[in-house]
């Protein structure tokens, strides 16, 4: 399958990506189909395929790298070229919640105050929105989806915010247990890692919960409870995610595919945990805090 | 040719080529391939979206409704505008950028082949489903392609499907981009240093920063919107709270990068191809460099230039418009240094560079009535009339297309080892660069007249400029026949083959492996002298 160029190694071809792709492509027509109201076998049924698909490319694909670099045909140019990809897939992830950032920021700085009449918003207040006093939270002056109650910060949002900090630390632990050469050490601290993120999870499933059956704090709640969802529930989807990762680098260390200089799936995936991290905080900052 | 000597003895032309078509193209790690199957894309594309347009124009030859029903004019803008962005021009650069780079720094192949792969084959199904939404209940995406709510949001079943087809396009692009960066950050050949690499590879570097950078925005701004047609949020809804110029906001945060990412890799084609049909090197190597970085980092900071309208306060108004007129100066530099390239050389004009100079003049056309729509108070009156119609067609055909154009005219003979018929590519170059100005310019007039844009009917007092326009377009459109005609025929029926140099004046890695370029090439890092490099310490 794989050739060794000279200095540098160049794979032969691979089936992964058109199976990606077919996988990408089933998940998408089946998610639209069933957001339009579909029902059959072309809504959810494609859907749950298309993911299917998409997890069994990444065993093989992933797979195919990790046979690839235990038998080391891999140098050090290869490995410069990954780091690179995994930093710069991190960056693009960063814009990604700037964007839901961005629209935070802009609905309390401005187009809250706007529809309250202050600055050039006068008229708008006085014509479509006459008695609505700007404030936040808000579900705007349409009160979308009804009154709410907000999350406290200082209970639930602190235990995750010292669960996730934790993480980072122990995660840490584990990385220079692995430099180390201390395999026991490693997997304690990657499981206490792990344990960190679900128990992390399981708190934010809680709050979900007690916001939509007690606090009224829906989805649907005006620009509030947009931002505040999609924020953290875009979150939860990457912790989500860097858990499992983590849960599959803990099954790869206890099997011992990692060498002390050589294990850079591992601090890919640290790289992304601490990226989830710095995340959480933004969000423990301005979504919850202020 | 001494070099080529050299690599002849290790290559034949069919080494290690995988055999069997489908196993070749869809399962290919190789970037030659790989940005082959980007270009003929980009060109179907082209010709895809191009049809479109020929609609629009045959629409709009005469006022009154002609041919198709208004709700099908406003899905031909919007499908249009969104198959020749995201699925020509900028495929286009990519490809150009997947077979050019590895051979412009000396590598092997691109940083990452097998993501290589993928990032192209989510294309072909992320246009399967924008173009099928064409056909769905409830109508195509009619909003424009910039997707503004409320309107983009009272469309059918096709939003979702749309929205999704725009985050599979950002997918690929954001793993073409990393590649990319991977590719010249990592894998240049020992000697090339960052100051001695092509223009192009710069542009490309740049570029994929901004892609990188923006396109998850653009993926953030259609998730809200998808979250708000489908899931109840409240986002750009002012009911809520939200706010719909908040959308407007994040889409331009994004959409203006994306011009530039549109016309960066063109500033580095058009850099490449001058000096070498000059016979002089690049006037003002450096000076190039820090001016499309300034131009990118300018790219961030005057989105709202496509908002004065909005009502935003008076500050944002005056700030906006003085940030970008400050690109100018950048650009101002670009143009100058292509003028003093050309200044005193020994000039010849082939068809690629007959393209580069249409690009100069042309482009140069674009940005000076960008400038005019950048000064506030002008805006007010030209905002989403066919003079923004005039001005980003400037830009984009006679800017990017152009640039597109005469690249492939520059390096098809290293790609497929024949030369074109210079005979039929100069009259694919004048019958493009006539009917180009035939269709656009009279839309300058028409928009400073006050005819707006994304209207099929207008008042009989455009009537004139608009059958010019039409007739200008109808010109253009069969043209582009001429090129498919011109490429086909030098690929699969050229008797004249092309050596490893093909131009005379031709100076870089590119040139000193065979034509056409083996299936792998630089499998060992070349030995980089400055005689053979184009830029640097150059010492020719």
């Amino acid at each position: 399958m794989a050739q060794t160029q000279g200095a540098y190694y160049v794979p032969h071809g691979s089936h992964w990506p058109i199976v990606g792709s077919i996988g990408l492509f089933s998940t998408v027509i089946g998610a639209a189909n069933l957001i339009n109201g579909g029902h059959g076998l072309t809504a959810a049924p494609l859907m749950y395929l298309g993911l299917a698909i998409i997890v069994f490319m990444m065993f093989g694909w992933f797979g195919t790298v990790i046979r690839e670099s235990l038998s080391g045909i891999y140098n050090n140019q290869v490995d410069v070229s990954f780091r690179m990809g995994m930093m710069w897939f991190i960056f693009s992830e960063v814009m990604f919640f700037a964007a839901f950032f961005g629209a935070l920021f802009y609905a309390r700085m401005y187009s809250v105050p706007w529809v309250g009449g202050e600055g050039h918003g006068g008229l708008t207040n006085y014509y479509l929105w006459q008695g609505y006093t700007p404030s936040w939270p808000t579900n705007g002056p349409g009160d979308i989806g009804g009154s709410f109650e907000t999350i406290p910060a200082w209970h639930l949002p602190l235990i995750n915010t010292l669960l996730l900090l934790s993480s980072g630390v122990t995660i840490t632990f584990a990385h220079h247990a692995l430099r180390a050469g201390h395999r026991r050490a490693l997997l304690v601290w990657l499981a206490a890692t792990i344990g960190f993120g679900v128990t992390f999870l399981y708190f934010q499933a809680t709050e979900y919960m007690e916001a939509y059956q007690h606090l009224n704090l829906t989805l649907g709640s005006g620009i509030y409870g947009s931002t505040f969802f999609m924020l953290t529930g875009f979150h939860g989807m990457h912790v989500t995610l860097g858990a499992i990762m983590l849960t599959v680098m803990w099954f790869r260390c206890a099997k011992g595919h990692f060498t002390r200089e050589n294990h850079f799936g591992f601090e890919a995936v640290a790289w992304y945990w601490h990226f989830v991290d710095v995340v959480w905080l933004g969000l423990f900052v301005f979504v919850y805090v202020l | 040719m001494a070099h080529a000597a050299v690599h002849d003895d290790h290559h034949d032309a069919h080494d290690h080529k995988p055999q069997g078509f489908l196993h070749r193209w869809l399962f290919t790690t190789n970037h030659k391939d790989i940005g082959t199957l980007y270009l003929v894309f980009a060109l179907v594309m082209f010709l895809t979206g191009g049809s479109m347009a020929m609609i629009i124009r045959a629409e709009l030859f005469q006022p009154g409704m002609q041919l198709v029903q208004p709700e099908f004019f406003n899905e031909m803008t919007t499908v249009h505008a969104l198959v020749m962005i995201f699925g020509a021009v900028m495929p286009a650069f990519v490809g150009l950028g997947n077979w050019m780079i590895p051979l412009q720094v000396g590598a092997p192949d691109m940083a990452l082949p097998r993501m290589n792969n993928w990032s192209f084959w989510i294309l072909p199904f992320a246009f399967t489903l924008l173009i099928s939404s064409l056909f769905m209940p409830g109508a195509g995406p009619q909003g424009g392609w910039t997707l503004y709510p409320p309107l983009s949001l009272q469309g059918g079943n096709s939003v979702a499907f749309v929205i999704f087809a725009i985050h599979m396009m950002g997918i690929s692009s954001i793993m073409g981009a990393i590649n990319i960066i991977a590719t010249i950050l990592n894998m240049r050949a020992p000697g090339m240093d960052l100051l001695k690499m092509p223009i192009f590879v710069w542009s490309w570097l740049i570029t994929a920063f901004l892609l990188i950078a923006v396109m998850p925005v653009l993926a953030g701004a259609v998730t809200m919107l998808l979250t708000d047609k489908y899931f109840g949020t409240s986002f750009f809804n002012a009911a809520g709270g939200g706010d719909p110029v908040m959308f407007q906001h994040i889409f331009w945060f994004f959409g203006h990068p994306e011009v530039y990412i549109m016309i960066l890799p063109a500033f580095g084609i058009v850099s490449e191809i001058i000096p070498t049909f000059a016979r002089k090197p690049l006037f003002g190597y450096q000076a190039m460099i820090y001016a499309i970085a300034s131009i990118a980092f300018l790219s961030f900071i005057v989105w709202a230039h496509h908002m004065f309208t909005v009502g935003m306060p008076l500050g944002g108004e005056l700030y906006f418009m003085y940030a970008t007129m400050l690109i100018a100066i950048p650009t101002g530099v670009k143009v100058f240094n292509w003028v003093t390239t050309m200044w005193e050389g020994s000039m010849t004009f082939e068809t690629p560079m007959l393209f580069a100079i249409a690009f100069v003049i042309l482009f140069t056309i674009g940005g000076f009535s960008g400038l005019m729509l950048a000064i506030v108070p002008a805006d007010f009156q030209y905002h989403d009339t066919y003079f923004v119609v005039a001005h980003f067609h400037y830009v984009l055909v006679t800017g990017a297309i152009f640039a597109i154009m005469a690249s492939v005219y520059y390096w098809l003979p290293k790609w497929c080892g024949n030369m074109y018929s210079e005979r039929w590519g100069k009259i694919h170059f004048w019958m493009s660069v006539i009917s180009v100005n035939v269709l656009f310019f009279p839309q300058h007039f028409l928009g400073l007249a006050g005819m707006p844009r994304r209207i099929p009917d207008y008042n009989v007092a455009f009537a004139d400029f608009n059958m010019v326009s039409s007739i200008g377009g109808f010109w253009f459109g069969a043209s582009q026949l001429l090129f498919v005609g011109v490429v086909i025929h030098a690929v699969y029926f050229s008797k004249n083959r092309a050596t490893s140099r093909v131009w005379e004046g031709a100076r870089g890695l590119e040139w000193t492996v065979p034509s056409p370029a083996p299936h792998h090439t630089f499998s060992e890092p070349p030995k980089i002298d400055n005689s053979m490099l184009a830029h640097g310490d150059v010492t020719h």
